[in-house]
């Protein structure tokens, strides 16, 4: 059987204003596949701690654009979250549960450590200097 | 402002948010802090009774404002969540930090959340 495919890019400058919208949208986006209350949830609050990494730590609150594209193929749904910020040093460490750079910022060092509870799959592409981008996979629909 | 405060006998609600992510925890920091600073605070509850989404941002507020209290003798309870509230406070362990109560929902339209996983 043919798989449905469907995609969706977007911009937006790295502001704090801009969490709700890009988690709104990216949700209302994959509302096409049918998810239940609990798997959209888990992707808004994925997206939100994707997009709050970028403009913490990508751009440090400074001026900086975020991309987003988001993918869907049958039941699975594919999420990029993409900056020219900074980039991160010690990917595996960024990853640790608690981890965070930014104590005083009362970051909890759980926005990676949330990704991973609530999507399938999370890849982290980085460089520092460069920029980052993170992918995570959910597969809707399978209970 | 989505967010206020009530303050009786020293006790201090805060109304969360209704999306509490990092931009409505700034806002809530400043003037959560603002009052805890100003009026002895005994005791702080944090209301989610309107939040209906909340991320690890919000991980921070609570737990950031549970030392200010706690660092003069004060004690700090969560009430009203919702089911996706319930499940970032059990994953996070904020659970285990504080008190979490469940009052009634009053017809928020939450029906579907009952807080267990479903099948």
């Amino acid at each position: 059987m043919e798989q449905k495919r469907n995609e969706m890019k977007m911009e937006f400058l790295a502001s704090s204003a801009n969490e709700g919208f890009a988690r709104v949208t990216v949700g209302a986006f994959v509302a096409e596949l049918n998810p239940t209350v609990d798997e959209l949830a888990d992707i808004k609050t994925a997206v939100s701690e994707a997009v709050t990494n970028c403009i913490i730590h990508g751009y440090e609150q400074k001026e900086g654009s975020i991309w987003i594209q988001c993918t869907t193929k049958g039941q699975q749904v594919e999420i990029s979250v993409v900056d020219t910020g900074k980039g991160i040093r010690d990917i595996e460490q960024a990853r640790e549960p608690l981890f965070t750079t930014k104590p005083e910022l009362e970051r909890s060092g759980m926005g990676f450590a949330f990704m991973e509870a609530f999507m399938d799959e999370v890849e982290v592409i980085s460089e520092p200097g460069k920029g980052t981008c993170i992918t995570m996979r959910k597969m809707i629909g399978e209970g | 402002m989505e967010h206020r405060f009530e303050k009786e006998y020293g006790c201090l609600i805060v109304r969360m948010p209704e999306e509490l992510d990092h931009h409505q925890a700034e806002i809530l920091k400043e003037e959560a802090d603002g009052l805890i600073l100003k009026y002895p605070v005994r005791s702080l509850v944090f209301d989610f009774a309107d939040t209906r989404f909340m991320d690890s941002s919000g991980i921070g507020v609570v737990i950031g404002r549970c030392k200010n209290v706690r660092f003069s003798g004060g004690y700090v309870k969560a009430v009203n969540l919702n089911g996706q509230i319930r499940r970032i406070f059990k994953l996070s362990g904020l659970q285990k930090i504080i008190e979490v109560e469940q009052e009634e929902t009053e017809g928020k339209g939450m029906g579907d959340w009952n807080g267990t996983e479903k099948e």
